[in-house]
């Protein structure tokens, strides 16, 4: 049912309350719980986490918001809190790296396939390879260090093969920045999307560096080093995309707008019942929050938020398998390279590209993502079980694929 | 044993077709760098040439005043090895006693099973292993260690059994599968207690390594009854094939004749239940094995 962001006014701040115990709910199940309930979790720590630094950031520049971005503030700190903690024990930081990457793909593949601008649906797509790559890559350390299969997690709905190899990924900052949507003109779900994004690749970036240095293994080391400074990238890509000149109180009500779409559209998939009535709960306190925010506009600014707004709750994120839509990308884009803003083709890129310098640099003592993946082709079961049924004469492991179709 | 659930997502046969899909993408978009996993081991090599060690042994107070006396002998021809290993030994039995507390948290919340262990019987580990922990710490201290110091090896074997504290705090791990943790805890245990007793009687101490000999033959008595609870939860005999209420009886025995009388009472009431097949004597009534 589509909800009327402006008549339904959701939970006010005051009936937003919590405890302890509360806070910290029994965890998601690694083993049976469906993928996408890993993948909504990991989102949603991620859109709250974007959330507080926004926040923080607003509060250091507008002395009149201090107090009302406090009170919000410490509302969203408890609902992260509580969606974060939703991510089970027996889940290692490295299985975790794979839900946050899973997110990376299934969720950009959705932004891509919604948004109505083409030159950023074309940002999503170019981004979407990036991490595409980086699942393979940590797929490899998982399987090559800990002897895990990442398919356990993943569960089918996502190719394990490489993208654009992150070797190629590292760029000088110029080329790192794209065109900014136009506040005036953009589609209110423009700019929910590029905020969802922004968000979610600046977790996975503090994730990363957060993770990293808590493994021993020096090739896992460097790996986390690698990708993490990728993901800085992303961030940089994503934040270039949101106009600079919206107004504070533009920028706080459209994440309030984003963080409500995105517990919508986890609402609409969610398979767990416990889950989903976490994501109803926290719909309604952002709602709450929307409209608290939208009557500071009106105070502060004199605006009616409602031309800011989409009149009803846009088309969700789709959290499932893009499969296709991905495969097709990488077939058709996968030798994109950026220069400046744009996108040209690998041939195309001038050979005194500022990024050819940068790539060289780093990459002078080769690269930990192309090492850990050296020749790695992901197999049912990890890449032990292949070699274990390449020698015991085997088709699959236990089963024929026959008997698997059957 | 009986498993609950049924809702597993984890393996590949669930979804064939995904399988299948997956296959075929490896092959329509192959590696691109070459290679295999010898990458990973020449990066572990070249970090490990050119590295530090994880840490080392504090200087020990008091250690020239320490160099003339009885403590140097004792500490035998390897004094920084012997100190490492009871830093080892005293940090782990330390946990250990942790770890016998959330045991028994899991013996409340889960209730207990036929052939389990009652509340009593995981308190009573829990303070031999508090014991060993301050018979630790005396003797560190007696040679001129500071058993407050974190030894490497130490240090090592907390990261170690970094996943076992994980497995028995977890709310969501049953009674049973906490054992096993506590089972690869004395696994280690008893090993470890056996080189201690070795590095004491090369040193030449009678005392020490009486002690010792005791605290290791503690440890073997714990790993008896642990595998013997997890023998009991699977319906089926402990390690060496005796069968496990057998198993209890014939433990009880050796060990009334040399525990303390606690000890003694807890073990008779035990051993009546373990004949009777009876329930452990949790708030909870005997439930499912998990």
């Amino acid at each position: 049912m589509a909800i009327d962001l402006m008549n339904e006014r959701g939970v006010p701040l005051e009936r937003q309350e919590f405890d302890w115990e509360e806070l910290v709910q029994p965890p998601y199940s690694k083993l049976d719980d469906d993928a996408f309930t890993r993948v909504r979790v990991i989102l949603m720590n991620g859109i709250e986490s974007e959330a507080s630094r926004f926040s923080h950031a607003c509060a250091r520049m507008n002395r009149d918001l201090q107090l009302p971005l406090a009170r919000v503030r410490r509302l969203e700190q408890h609902q992260q809190t509580l969606v974060n903690w939703l991510n089970p024990a027996d889940q290692s930081p490295l299985e975790t790296t794979i839900g946050f990457e899973q997110v990376a793909i299934e969720l950009t593949a959705s932004v891509a396939l919604l948004e109505p601008d083409p030159y950023l649906a074309q940002v999503y797509r170019f981004g979407l390879l990036e991490d595409f790559d980086h699942l393979y890559r940590y797929s490899a350390l998982l399987d090559r260090v800990e002897g895990k299969d990442a398919n356990t997690l993943t569960q089918g709905y996502t190719d394990i093969v490489p993208g654009r190899p992150t070797v190629v990924e590292h760029r000088a900052p110029v080329d790192d920045l794209r065109r900014a949507y136009d506040r005036r003109h953009a589609e209110p779900l423009t700019k929910l999307l590029a905020c969802t994004l922004m968000g979610a690749e600046h977790q996975t970036h503090d994730y990363y560096m957060t993770v990293g240095p808590q493994f021993s293994d020096p090739l896992a080391r460097q790996l986390y080093a690698e990708i993490a400074s990728i993901e800085e990238q992303h961030v940089t890509q994503y934040e270039s995309i949101i106009d600079p000149d919206e107004t504070w109180l533009e920028k706080w009500l459209l994440h309030e707008a984003t963080e409500a779409y995105n517990y919508y559209s986890c609402l609409e998939s969610e398979s767990n019942e416990r889950v989903k009535r976490i994501w109803q709960r926290f719909l309604d306190y952002e709602l709450g929050h929307l409209h608290f925010v939208a009557d500071l506009m009106k105070e502060h600014e004199r605006r009616d938020p409602a031309e800011l707004l989409p009149s009803a709750m846009p088309e969700p994120i789709r959290f499932e398998s893009h499969r296709e839509f991905v495969q097709e990308t990488l077939r058709n884009e996968v030798d994109l390279r950026a220069v400046g803003t744009e996108f040209v083709d690998v041939k195309k890129v001038p050979r005194d590209n500022p990024s050819n310098r940068y790539r060289e640099r780093m990459n002078r003592n080769g690269s930990p993502t192309d090492r850990v993946a050296a020749g790695y082709v992901w197999t049912p079961g990890t890449e032990l079980a292949a070699n274990g049924r390449h020698r015991n004469g085997r088709a699959r492991g236990g089963r024929s694929t026959a008997e698997a179709r059957s | 044993m009986k498993m609950p659930g049924g809702s597993n997502r984890t393996g590949a046969a669930l979804a064939p077709h995904h399988i299948d899909a997956m296959l075929e993408a490896g092959r329509e978009f192959p590696p691109n760098s070459r290679g295999d996993e010898s990458e990973i081991a020449r990066v572990r090599v070249r970090y490990a040439k050119g590295g530090e060690p994880i840490g080392t042994m504090p200087p020990p107070p008091g250690v020239k005043e320490l160099a003339k006396t009885a403590a140097k002998a004792v500490l035998g021809k390897q004094p920084l090895l012997f100190l490492d290993k009871l830093g080892e030994r005293l940090a782990f039995e330390r946990s250990g006693v942790r770890l016998y507390q959330a045991l028994v948290s899991k013996r409340e919340a889960y209730g207990g099973f036929s052939g389990g262990p009652s509340r009593t019987d995981l308190e009573h580990l829990l303070a031999e292993e508090r014991e060993h922990f301050h018979m630790l710490a005396a003797v560190v201290e007696q040679l001129g260690g500071d058993p407050t110091a974190v030894t490497p090896s130490a240090d090592v074997h907390a990261t170690l059994s970094k996943g076992i504290v994980a497995v028995l705090t977890d709310p969501r791990t049953s009674l049973v599968q906490s054992l096993e943790g506590i089972l690869l805890a004395e696994l280690a245990d008893n090993e470890c207690w056996t080189a201690l007793v070795a590095l004491a009687r090369e040193a030449g101490d009678d005392d020490l390594t009486t002690k010792f000999e005791d605290a290791e033959g503690t440890e073997r008595e714990h790993l008896t009854r642990v595998r013997t609870w997890i023998a009991a939860a699977q319906s089926r005999t402990a390690a060496g094939g005796v069968p496990f209420p057998q198993a209890i009886a014939s433990e009880m025995r050796s060990r009334s004749q040399r525990s303390s009388a606690d000890g003694s009472r807890a073990s008779g009431r035990r051993t009546a239940r373990a004949r009777a097949g009876g329930r452990g004597r949790g708030k909870r009534k005997t439930r499912r094995v998990r």
